[in-house]
């Protein structure tokens, strides 16, 4: 293993490899919320903790790696409006739902029709 | 005693290591370093908190806390378009629609809104997430990616609408076809079909 002063040395110097880390671990964070929780706007948002450590992966690599323009930003640009656009779509779902069934734990909604 | 002369000894490295690197004039290093662990500290942080409160207006509020620390490493990684964009949009949009849906949305026991699953899917979770982890450390620690990438010129507003409008904009069409039917789709859905 490396001494203290030798990873110290690597934290010290900000690269490519923190943020991956960095955004894995949001990811995983978001992934376990998302596997654990069971109101439909606390899975809304843990899947938007995801999408959020991909945009920064996105963004790390377009800073860290050899790029000739800015493609990786312009993906997370997108990849910003598909997360909006998606979670309008699920809250305007968790509106209805709640509307017709009073509930909104995913586990009470396993009925097509009542 | 132990713990005393442990905790010692750290602060003693932690202080040496931090004399020696400054000697060593790396100073903007640290400082971006700094930077980086305390809002990526914070951010998960506040993820934590996303996952673990047991009211869910707190948990949408630690969510908004998590997209500005993220908007913050945008800005301290030279991508202020997206950092500004993070702000706007998740910030500003995304976090008030959350607070929306949870007003809306309302149960009587506010303070206990944010229910979890079992011990056993709990555990199951973490260890999917877990696994999770390890692959993307080993991808991220083993990769050789290539080092010493130069700053782009000019700003990164500029250098999108150049490619948003010339290589990409197709994708860019698609988005805009894409937020207009989810628009619809999104009032179509809330209210009632004869009233839409």
């Amino acid at each position: 293993m490396m001494s203290f002063m030798e990873l110290f040395q690597w934290a010290s110097h900000v690269g490519l490899t923190h943020f991956l880390l960095f955004s894995a671990l949001l990811f995983s964070a978001g992934l376990f919320g998302l596997l654990t929780k069971k109101g439909i706007i606390p899975l809304l948002m843990c899947v938007e903790l995801m999408l959020n450590a991909v945009n920064i992966n996105l963004v790390a690599f377009s800073r860290y790696l050899p790029a000739r323009d800015y493609a990786g930003q312009l993906m997370a640009v997108f990849s910003i409006v598909v997360a909006a656009a998606e979670l309008a779509v699920g809250v305007a779902l968790a509106f209805r739902v709640y509307r017709d069934r009073r509930t909104v734990q995913v586990d009470e909604l396993d009925r097509l029709r009542d | 005693m132990e713990t005393v002369q442990s905790a010692l000894t750290v602060v003693h490295g932690l202080v040496a290591a931090a004399l020696e690197a400054a000697a060593a004039y790396e100073v903007p290093a640290l400082i971006e370093a700094g930077v980086f662990f305390t809002f990526a500290g914070l951010a998960l942080l506040f993820a934590c908190g996303v996952i673990f409160l047991r009211n869910v207006v707190h948990s949408a509020l630690s969510l908004t806390a998590t997209f500005l620390c993220v908007a913050c490493l945008y800005f301290s990684i030279g991508a202020e378009f997206m950092g500004a964009v993070q702000i706007l949009v998740y910030g500003g949009a995304v976090a008030i629609l959350i607070v929306m849906a949870v007003m809306l949305t309302r149960r009587d026991d506010m303070a206990r809104s944010n229910p979890s699953r079992g011990v056993a899917a709990h555990a199951a979770a973490a260890a999917l997430a877990v696994l999770f982890l390890l692959a993307m450390a080993a991808v991220a620690l083993l990769s050789p990616f290539p080092g010493g990438a130069p700053e782009l010129p000019g700003d990164a507003a500029a250098g999108l609408a150049d490619l948003m409008l010339s290589r990409y904009v197709l994708p860019f069409e698609a988005a805009a076809v894409l937020l207009l039917a989810a628009l619809m789709g999104a009032v179509l859905l809330a209210k009632e079909a004869d009233e839409a």
